[in-house]
């Protein structure tokens, strides 16, 4: 089928009547649609419930410093009274992963609503660009975010609002005005009237709070003067800033001179680093069981390599998963099979005839024939019942095989992640991407970090033995549980033997090397990589070309492949030798035609060379005597190519020598 | 005292009162009282007043208007972003809310003054009324007739108004090129060590005797003089610090009267606040905080210049690292740190570069330097680009060419050395063998 868009993208083709009947898989990609919801789902709540977690900590000692400030406000001893003046700030250093920001200023502002305050309000450095901008987003914001609290109060909200509209009344006594008709209000209300929870400490004189949710980019003169107004208000409105630090905190001196950053009284609130971030994620997401959707080492490799040297951002690699999910589910028709363990059992028994034929085509189910019996291998080709039942088999075995997988990588990592130098990674990731790859045993890494194992001291040992075996604990598989038995015992003995320095080796070394054989007799056990399990393609998502090409976009490359070869977009264009037709777009005649010039090219001769392609194009004789005089509309069909390949950056023009443009791109066709 | 406080027009008690809300300032407000006159007569239509921070022109003003219950209205010139709010301001506080709502939308001047003289035919002034504005620096950003207009408002609008200019700057500073109406000039002078010590007395804590007191300011007076004479600041620090100065004493180990061993005490203690407090290194709740901790542990409270480690993407890093390179190299140095053949010999000038800070570079040579630093080959993919642009939304770099200008953009580097040769350091990248400047 084709299309008649230049873009590249995803389109959507609604399958013919007559085709309808012919697929039987039809229902199937409903149910792989159906199944991809629910995990993705699935998937983005348990990353939020995490988040949340992560932020829980720097969130809570964040309120808990709105609290104090304004339950000292209230205090009347000497101290506070003489420091009044000053505006309580927070400085929230939150990393150099903006786009993760959102959501932690999403849940911030949230709590502090629902436990603080209800008059906060944040602002964002592109929608300030003056001082008014700045005073008008934030008495808006305050006073609106009112109007969705209090219904009863929307009336007289919006007739402020209307003259909020006359940027005149836009200033802080304003506010204060509000403020104060605000809390008289709650204070002579009913009780039954008001919504204010029960965890506020003082309903009375709740503080307002102002986000600034990008302090860098705001511009510091607005800042410094918004501070400056601010703090002459201060008696009589209980302020206080948030400042979001994307860099360091010594931003705030850059930006603000003494005489301003003495009004405030800045307390500094550090988060948790973004990698750190990343490897709970990727250990409650990736490293676990629990889903059955996973990536392949080089898909991974990719996410990886986005998240620490592009950008940092933790939300971006979960879209990166999020679409690796999608094309899984949209390309594999056995990712009907991905999803847990009963429902897959169930889907095997509906597979149809052509999915089946799929799964005998699969690279690892050819592996698993080969090695079986003649007629069996008969069997598996000829019978369909049969084979749905081999593969319920085999799904089963995949799926003990993840459940063994797992907690054998932790093992490996915690004996190995205190080794000097690292041989196999400080994170657990890391070992993981090796394990993916290939054979971990036959990693020479792997063995030296076996040899550095061999000479651990015995509390050292025993140490990291007694976490495996914590580790080992809930798992529930029946190899596991065996394992455990063995470590557990291995660990008892270890215990009672005394190291001691002989040449003959002490019953100490020899239990040593016992439990270092049976740590390498687990990992080569239950740490092949996925590649070699039968029907691992239902599972991984491989394709790391397609994730890179659509997370890491080369815009360079896309404009030059559309240049060189239209085709490749345009389905209509393709010629059996791959050149280009010349009834390509014009700008691709141009191109073509200048990829063969030197570093000067004479306009001129472009355009001679131009119109003969294009009327040969036409199926005009080129030698033919109205063609030899170029038509108005070729040579301005000519100059708009001309003038499309200077905007897109290819030539420019020169002074160097007339009727030329100078070639800003090497290399010719 | 408060004889330097007489004036026939105001009661004997009020300017009592007045002079002792204003300890140190006899002199200035009784000048500013003689050059108002009796309330019902004309003033002199601009006055100009003009002192360090802190030197007590707001609260003069402030408690001379308030006390003698003069009819005014107070603008602060920082908070006024358009004219319109200056004008509404004073309409409201001199002729209540029906008048400034008569303003239409972005008034001019000439709107001001009609609305002005509109309302004061309807309630012509029985006293001289009074506009005082607080960083009136700020007005010579406005329109050019703002301030020649507000300096002769008595004439324009034909009322018995003042105003009152207070500012940090001379008039000098002020005065327009096309000339204007020269107000009278009053200059407010910094206040010496005496009566600093005076003014900080006057607010003691309540449980303590007012001696016990005047001896803590006189310590602090003694640490903090020579660096700092700002009052406001002053009283801060002396807020900040006087419950460690009672801590011996809450303990009972020394008398009240012991001053000498009350200052080996705190003479330390009031030596760090120096370096931290008084730059605002640390907040006053974190240094509250700290004076409840252990000696030890106080040790690992930093401040905030403290905290300039910036973790970045592996890229950014180099990119900002080409930054740097295309912002303190003279392009022409360029083939000879990046070609492979070193065909060009300079003699560098040292340290000339650094000196005149960052120059701006476009967009292709950041890249093409960034190409031959990072090691290994990057695609030019739109992640690198956007990442151009974060860095400068990090204020790591600096956009110098306008927002719209799409084609080759240029951009500064606005990071410091020091910053740069700690980036450099994470990815082993020798940054100084490619500095024109250290050759």
């Amino acid at each position: 089928m084709t299309t008649t868009s230049v873009s590249k993208g995803c389109f959507v083709f609604k399958p013919s009547a007559k085709k309808k009947k012919k697929t039987l898989s039809l229902d199937n990609s409903e149910i792989r649609f159906k199944l991809c919801q629910d995990l993705w789902h699935k998937i983005r709540a348990d990353t939020e419930v995490l988040q949340d977690e992560l932020n829980r900590k720097i969130l809570d000692s964040l309120l808990d410093f709105t609290r104090k400030c304004s339950s000292t406000r209230q205090h009347s001893d000497w101290a506070s009274q003489m420091r009044a003046s000053e505006i309580p700030t927070a400085a929230l250093v939150l990393g150099v992963n903006v786009p993760d920001h959102d959501m932690t200023f999403q849940s911030l502002s949230e709590l502090l609503q629902q436990s603080v305050t209800p008059h906060v309000a944040s602002v964002q450095a592109k929608e300030c660009g003056a001082l008014k901008h700045l005073m008008k987003r934030v008495l808006e914001r305050l006073m609106d975010t009112v109007v969705t609290v209090d219904d009863e109060e929307e009336e007289e909200t919006e007739q402020t609002s209307t003259q909020l509209h006359k940027s005149v009344h836009c200033s802080l006594s304003t506010l204060c005005d509000w403020y104060n008709a605000k809390t008289m209000k709650s204070k002579t209300g009913t009780p039954g009237k008001k919504r204010s929870s029960p965890v506020r400490d003082d309903p009375q004189q709740p503080p307002v709070v102002i986000i600034f949710k990008d302090l860098e980019a705001f511009n510091p003169k607005v800042l410094q003067d918004f501070i400056l107004i601010c703090s002459r208000y201060v008696e009589r409105l209980p302020l206080m800033f948030i400042f979001g630090i994307a860099t360091s905190p010594s931003t705030i001196q850059h930006m603000l001179p003494h005489s301003v950053s003495s009004l405030l009284c800045i307390e500094l609130f550090q988060s948790l680093s973004c990698t750190q971030h990343l490897a709970t994620v990727i250990d409650k997401l990736i490293l676990t069981p629990q889903f059955p959707f996973k990536l392949n080492g080089k898909v991974m490799q990719v996410l990886m390599s986005i998240f620490l040297y592009h950008d940092f951002s933790v939300r971006n690699f979960i879209k990166g998963v999020q679409l690796a999910l999608l094309e899984h589910f949209h390309s594999q028709p056995l990712s009907v099979l991905c999803c847990k363990k009963k429902e897959a059992l169930l889907n095997v028994m509906q597979l149809s005839h052509h999915d089946l034929e799929s799964i005998r085509h699969l690279l690892s189910f050819r592996r698993y024939v080969e090695k079986q019996e003649p007629q069996e291998q008969l069997n598996l080709f000829r019978d369909d019942t049969h084979l749905k039942e081999v593969c319920q088999k085999l799904i089963k075995d995949l799926r003990k095989y993840h459940k063994n997988y797992y907690p054998v990588l932790r093992c490996l990592h915690t004996l190995t992640s205190s080794l000097p130098r690292y041989p196999l990674g400080k994170q657990v990731r890391e070992l993981h991407l090796i394990c993916l790859e290939k054979n971990v045993w036959e990693n020479e890494d792997y063995q030296t970090a076996m040899k550095l194992l061999k000479m651990l001291a015995k509390d050292e040992l025993i140490a990291s033995l007694q976490r495996c075996v914590e580790i080992l604990q809930p798992v529930k598989s029946k190899k596991m549980k065996k394992a455990l038995v063995e470590l557990e015992e291995l660990l008892t003995l270890l215990e009672m033997n005394e190291s001691r320095r002989a040449k003959k080796l002490s019953p100490f070394e020899v239990l040593r090397n016992e439990a270092l054989e049976f740590i390498d007799g687990l990992v080569k056990s239950h740490l092949s990589p996925p590649e070699s399990q039968t029907l691992n393609e239902v599972c991984y998502y491989s394709s790391s070309a397609t994730v890179r090409r659509h997370l890491n976009a080369t815009p360079r490359t896309s404009i030059q492949a559309a240049l060189s070869s239209p085709y490749y977009y345009l389905q209509s264009l393709k010629t059996e030798d791959g050149t280009v037709s010349n009834a390509a777009p014009d700008i691709c005649i141009a191109y073509k035609l200048h990829l063969e010039c030197g570093r000067l090219i004479n306009l001129y001769d472009w355009l001679e060379a131009y119109a003969t392609v294009v009327s040969a194009a036409e199926g005009n004789n080129p030698d033919s005597d109205n063609v030899r005089k170029v038509e108005e509309v070729k040579h301005a069909r000519f100059i708009q190519a001309v003038s499309e390949l200077e905007f897109l950056g290819f030539i420019k023009s020169t002074k160097q020598k007339t009727d030329h443009v100078a070639r800003l791109t090497w290399g010719g066709c | 005292m408060a004889a330097l406080l007489q004036h026939a027009g105001y009661e004997e008690e009020r300017l009592l009162r007045v002079a002792q809300q204003m300890p140190c300032r006899e002199v200035q407000a009784g000048m500013l009282l003689s050059l108002m006159g009796q309330p019902q007569q004309y003033s002199y239509p601009s006055i100009f007043i003009y002192g360090h921070r802190a030197s007590g022109k707001s609260h003069v003003m402030h408690v001379l208007l308030k006390e003698l219950e003069l009819p005014h209205a107070t603008v602060s010139c920082v908070e006024c972003v358009s004219v319109a709010l200056l004008f509404e301001q004073v309409l409201l506080s001199f002729f209540g809310c029906d008048a400034a709502s008569l303003l239409p939308r972005s008034p001019s001047l000439s709107d001001f003054v009609r609305i002005y003289r509109q309302q004061c035919s309807q309630s012509p002034a029985k006293q001289t009324r009074y506009i005082v504005m607080e960083k009136a620096e700020l007005l010579r950003d406005t329109d050019a007739n703002l301030l020649p207009a507000l300096l002769r408002l008595q004439e324009l609008v034909e009322d018995n108004v003042t105003i009152i200019l207070l500012s940090e700057i001379v008039w000098d500073k002020f005065r327009p090129n096309t000339g204007c109406f020269e107000p009278l000039l009053l200059h407010f002078p910094d206040y010496s060590k005496g009566e600093l010590q005076q003014i900080l007395s006057q607010d003691r804590h309540p449980s303590y005797t007012a001696e016990f007191y005047s001896s803590y300011i006189n310590i602090l007076l003694g640490v903090f003089y020579s660096v700092c004479r700002d009052l406001r600041e002053l009283r801060h620090l002396a807020a900040l610090n006087f419950s460690k100065f009672c801590e011996p004493l809450a303990e009972g180990k020394v008398k009240e009267t012991d001053t000498h061993k009350l200052w080996r005490n705190i003479e330390p203690h009031l030596k760090k606040a120096m370096q931290t407090v008084y730059l605002r290194e640390v907040s006053s709740l974190q240094w509250e905080q700290m004076q409840q901790m252990e000696e030890k542990e106080s040790g690992a409270l930093r401040g905030l210049s403290a905290h300039t480690h910036v973790e970045l993407p592996y890229y950014s890093k180099f990119l900002l690292i080409a930054a740097y390179l295309a912002s303190y190299n003279p392009a022409r140095t360029d083939k000879r740190f990046f070609l492979k053949v070193d065909r060009f010999n300079f003699t560098p000038k040292n340290l000339l570069n650094h000196l005149l800070g960052p120059k701006p570079f476009p967009l292709d040579r950041l890249l093409a330097i960034f190409y031959s630093v990072v090691d290994n080959r990057v695609a030019p993919t739109a992640s690198i680009f956007s990442q151009i642009s974060s860095l400068v939304t990090l204020q790591l770099l600096t956009q110098v060419s306008h927002d719209d200008q799409l084609d080759a953009p240029k951009y500064k580097c606005a990071v410091s050395m020091d910053f740069i040769c700690a980036i450099s350091r994470t990815v082993n990248f020798d940054i100084v063998k490619y500095l024109y400047d250290f050759l």
